[in-house]
């Protein structure tokens, strides 16, 4: 008995070292793993409240430009609103019932970063403004990443430029759609994999979001072809995507969340039982 | 450690921290070049200090810094791993008996110090950027990375260090 205590005495740096180690490595492996990662992260109170402060005081520096952003947006959402007044494609409605699947949250990116392989960004707001994980965060310009934890008043954002986003892509111009995923090269560039061989890619086509989870809604700017190949097999395009967003420079955003989505995962759920 | 040791290093402690994350974690020289300068906590523990102590603290610094950068526990590994090899380091750049003549990083060879601060740091970005990219198709990127981040971290840490070297003493 006095043997193992001494063993003990005389190796504790060693086992002291040994288990934090071994806690560090598991906590890794926990953040790789989409929704797991609960622990350790930065919506919570600390380090939230450290960001939101340093967010209030540099939020000024740009607000110029932001602002002038915000007015671009309205002009070109206003002149898409004026079409639908002229066609008189949709009959007079209450703005409070208008028939949308999609419910969109502003928020602020407190904190953003884009020089790692995962890439994440907090967000200023969390449960109590309604946003729940899985939900898309875009902004004005197109797609900016999917929410991955949650706290009472913050909430952080699997960017797409993280080695484990995988989102669904399409062409505007056509049906055919692939991966979205990022390489790590150039916080700017992201790649389309998977696109059939039979799709008209065209250089400086735009890539649209497919539509095709509850995710995001179909249709959201992504960014424009710049270049592509044929994969190794012949079968299908690599394709690296201009991003229409400077994602190193970000400040408002919106979150969606899908009214629907309930009623999605019932009838998805439903479908699943069936078979087994 | 006298009390005025302990709470100049609970200062060292939150003020590294902060200065990394609210700072330096938002530089991104050339996209990627970060430098690291909250491990000069580790760095400038007292050599006589309890090793043990060292070896959570360090943890709790790493994990401090993941929390913040959202890179689960990465920083906190690497911390513990430095932090443990400390001693072999130390008694590799400074000599075997510098545990007893109570030496002090501003009195030492200049030499000396570049040598200590250059296999910490080094060691310490090795390790975390492998364990942060994880894949060994981007080895070159975990290279390159460690190489420019390194450089700019001891160039820091040595500023740093000058910087508040207290003259007269």
């Amino acid at each position: 008995m006095q043997q193992i205590i001494f063993f003990f005495i005389r190796n504790k740096n060693f086992l002291l070292f040994c288990v934090l180690f071994l806690l560090s490595l598991s906590l890794i492996v926990k953040s790789h793993s989409f929704h797991k990662s609960k622990f350790v992260n930065s919506a919570n109170f600390l380090s939230g409240g450290i960001y939101s402060l340093k967010s209030n005081v540099t939020s000024y520096f740009n607000l110029k430009e932001k602002n002038n952003l915000l007015i671009e947006e309205n002009a070109r959402i206003r002149k898409v609103l004026e079409g639908f007044k002229e066609s008189n494609l949709i009959p007079e409605l209450d703005s409070l019932l208008f028939p949308s699947k999609y419910n969109f949250i502003p928020a602020r990116i407190i904190n953003n970063s884009y020089s790692k392989t995962k890439n994440r960004l907090t967000l200023s707001s969390g449960a109590k403004n309604n946003i729940k994980i899985d939900m898309g965060v875009i902004t004005s310009n197109g797609i900016v990443g999917i929410i991955d934890n949650v706290s009472k008043n913050y909430a952080t954002v699997q960017s797409i430029l993280n080695t484990k986003s995988q989102i669904n892509a399409k062409l505007k111009s056509s049906y055919h759609f692939g991966t979205l995923i990022w390489n790590t090269n150039n916080s700017n560039i992201v790649q389309l994999v998977d696109v059939p061989r039979l799709a008209p890619v065209v250089l400086g086509d735009t890539i649209t979001t497919g539509g095709k989870s509850t995710i995001f809604p179909k249709g959201i700017l992504i960014g424009t072809i710049k270049d592509f190949s044929l994969g190794d097999d012949e079968n299908y395009y690599n394709i690296n995507i201009q991003l229409f967003n400077d994602m190193t420079n970000l400040e408002h955003v919106y979150v969606i969340e899908n009214i629907d989505i309930q009623e999605i995962m019932s009838i998805e759920k439903g479908v699943e039982n069936e078979k087994y | 450690m006298k009390n005025i040791e302990i709470f100049r290093n609970i200062f060292r402690f939150i003020i590294l921290i902060l200065v990394q994350v609210l700072l330096l974690n938002q530089i991104n020289f050339l996209g990627y070049i970060n430098p690291y300068l909250y491990i000069l906590f580790i760095i400038i523990y007292p050599f006589t200090g309890n090793k043990s102590f060292l070896i959570l603290l360090s943890f709790f610094l790493g994990l401090f810094i993941d929390m913040f950068g959202d890179s689960g526990g990465v920083h906190a590994a690497a911390c513990v791993f430095i932090a443990y090899i400390r001693p072999v380091i130390l008694k590799f750049s400074f000599g075997v008996s510098y545990e007893y003549k109570s030496v002090k990083i501003n009195k030492t060879g200049f030499s000396q110090r570049i040598i200590y601060i250059s296999i910490l740091v080094l060691i310490h970005h090795l390790l975390l950027f492998s364990l942060e990219i994880f894949n060994i198709d981007h080895i070159m990127l975990i290279l390159k990375s460690t190489l420019f981040s390194s450089i700019f971290s001891v160039v820091l840490i040595l500023s740093t260090l000058s910087l508040f070297n207290r003259k007269g003493k």
